[in-house]
């Protein structure tokens, strides 16, 4: 390729670079700042990194670190329980055969498209039938539910889980059920990583469902807590440098996870659209 | 028989969720869409609900508010989606062609925005977007530009702005991924042929990735059509985005600020309708270009 050709592909790849990062950058930036220092774009004064994280631990009587806790719990414990769901049902829709089982898939694959906001309204009703609105299960509960996770989990067991294993436990006398935990589960292992990882991001950016569930600012994820301050900062500016610090805190456990956990997330993302 | 034991063991968690959280709450959601709160004169008495037919269907789609609301999430899915996709091909494309600098990193930074919640991406770029805090104002001002980002022309744009930001290094990485499965020996053939770099990108590359592309188009657009979180936090600080800009915030508005269950349901129902029909014609319309 010509000098030029060469030259052009890399000034626009560094262009992108810059847009995706720069926004960041700012947030690592105005994260140390005050609120003087915001307010007149002084980008080096007003330093107050330290009185920042302070104010935002103390805030409203110490809100923001147990809405992180709540997110916490949400994201990590919902997310692990649904990939063992997800990925059991997909490697049951990969290795057995029933009636109708294309078309209840063409169910699964169905729900995909279905937007949160449409389930919301009948979603708050069952759970105010049910009494559960405004408690940690109105948000749990529905964000265990990935029917995009049971497609890629089916994928995960064609490719990882060979029929002849399956064939060898079960005349070696293993039940169906002893044969997927001991055997086939443990194939499925980066998978379930892979779903994990996808589910934590769904979740931890879960705002919708919160915001018609929750009335309680105690049970807040940190996505509607921010929200809710950033309306209240429209009011009292002093709310500003702690919402940004805020927003800095809630980006590092998913930066965390990908940096940890990255050649998964890799593969579930080739699998999902190669197909 | 045993298999058929454990497959039903396996499949119940997720088929009690598929019933619970999505299948009753559809139903639920059609079945409002005929009734409407019934109150007996005065207010008095214990409310009743009643079967009104397709009165909340006629009242939604007469209303011009939610009218207005398709019409900007369409404005938005014609703005958003093809930037998208253009945008995240040409990456994955000049990522692939084997002159590229420091490739790893630059994936790794433009994924990273992905790993920003939604709420937060717009939280940024709500403050890059507002006069006094946003160093970008600032430097159009010192250049004597007068630059507004939440004016009424420029706030659908802004929308799409952060939801490119977001997901553009998402999508690199999908079609990068489709790339590298492109056979090498079709693209030596083609440079035996004698096409260029760039011939070979948009005439050989490109077509052969087509799936990679519907998949991420169809994705983009479902996503697209339930346009909530950006414009619901830049109403905190811009009079243009009213409470019914889009029709997911038309539908939080009717149900949760209202209280008007049926006009919620039937808009929800409308909103549904008008996902599948769309997402319907859009893998119509590439099957048959494909074959």
């Amino acid at each position: 390729m010509t000098l030029l050709g060469r030259t052009t592909v890399n000034v626009v790849i560094g262009v992108s670079v810059l847009y995706t990062l720069l926004p960041v950058m700012w947030l690592v930036l105005a994260a140390t700042k005050n609120v003087d220092a915001l307010f007149n774009s002084d980008l080096f004064g007003g330093f107050s990194l330290v009185e920042n994280v302070k104010n935002l631990f103390a805030m409203d009587k110490g809100l923001y670190p147990r809405w992180y806790l709540n997110s916490l719990l949400y994201a990590v414990v919902g997310a692990g329980v649904s990939a063992f769901i997800s990925i059991a049902a997909g490697y049951a829709f990969d290795k057995y055969a029933f009636r109708h089982k294309e078309k209840l898939f063409g169910l699964v694959l169905a729900a995909v498209m279905v937007p949160q906001t449409v389930l919301a309204l009948p979603l708050y009703l069952m759970a105010s039938e049910a009494g559960l609105v405004n408690t940690f299960w109105a948000v749990f509960i529905p964000a265990l539910f990935n029917p995009f996770g049971v497609y890629l989990g089916r994928i995960f067991s064609q490719g990882y889980v060979p029929d002849e294993v399956l064939e060898a436990a079960r005349i070696d006398g293993a039940s169906d059920l002893a044969t997927y935990f001991r055997v086939a589960f443990r194939m499925l292992g980066p998978g379930v990583v892979t779903l994990f990882l996808f589910q934590l991001t769904t979740i931890w950016n879960n705002f919708f469902l919160p915001m018609v569930m929750l009335s309680d600012q105690k049970l807040y994820p940190v996505s509607l807590g921010l929200y809710q301050w950033n309306s209240s900062a429209t009011v009292s500016p002093e709310y500003y440098p702690v919402v940004i610090m805020g927003s800095l805190f809630a980006v590092l456990p998913l930066i965390l996870a990908f940096m940890l956990l990255q050649r998964f997330w890799k593969a579930g993302m080739t699998a999902g659209a190669v197909k | 028989m045993k298999g058929k034991l454990a497959c039903a063991v396996l499949m119940a968690p997720f088929f009690l969720l598929l019933v619970t959280v999505f299948l009753i709450p559809t139903g639920t959601a059609v079945w409002l869409s005929f009734f409407a709160a019934d109150q007996p004169g005065l207010g008095f008495g214990p409310e009743s609900t009643v079967f009104v037919g397709l009165r909340s269907y006629g009242a939604v789609l007469s209303d011009p508010t939610f009218l207005g609301s398709l019409l900007t999430v369409v404005l938005y899915c014609l703005l958003y989606i093809p930037l998208m996709v253009a945008g995240a091909l040409t990456l994955a494309l000049l990522l692939d062609s084997g002159v590229a600098k420091l490739r790893s990193w630059a994936q790794m930074s433009l994924y990273l925005p992905h790993a920003v919640p939604g709420i937060i991406a717009a939280l940024i770029w709500l403050y890059l977007y507002t006069p006094g805090l946003s160093p970008i104002i600032d430097l159009f001002a010192k250049a004597d530009v007068q630059i507004s980002f939440l004016g009424i022309d420029t706030v659908l744009p802004s929308i799409v702005n952060i939801a490119l930001w977001s997901n553009l290094g998402y999508n690199m990485v999908i079609f990068y991924a489709a790339l590298q499965a492109v056979p090498r020996e079709v693209l030596e053939a083609s440079v035996v042929d004698g096409a260029g770099p760039v011939k070979q990108a948009l005439r050989i590359k490109a077509p052969l990735v087509r799936g990679a592309i519907v998949t991420v188009g169809i994705f983009t657009l479902i996503w697209a059509l339930q346009l909530f979180t950006e414009p619901v936090l830049l109403s905190q600080s811009t009079p243009m985005i009213s409470a019914r800009f889009s029709p997911s915030m038309y539908i939080y508005d009717a149900a949760f600020t209202r209280n008007n269950y049926g006009l919620a349901a039937a808009a929800s129902v409308v909103l549904l309708a008008f996902t599948v029909a769309l997402s319907y014609g859009v893998t119509r319309w590439t099957n048959r270009k494909a074959a």
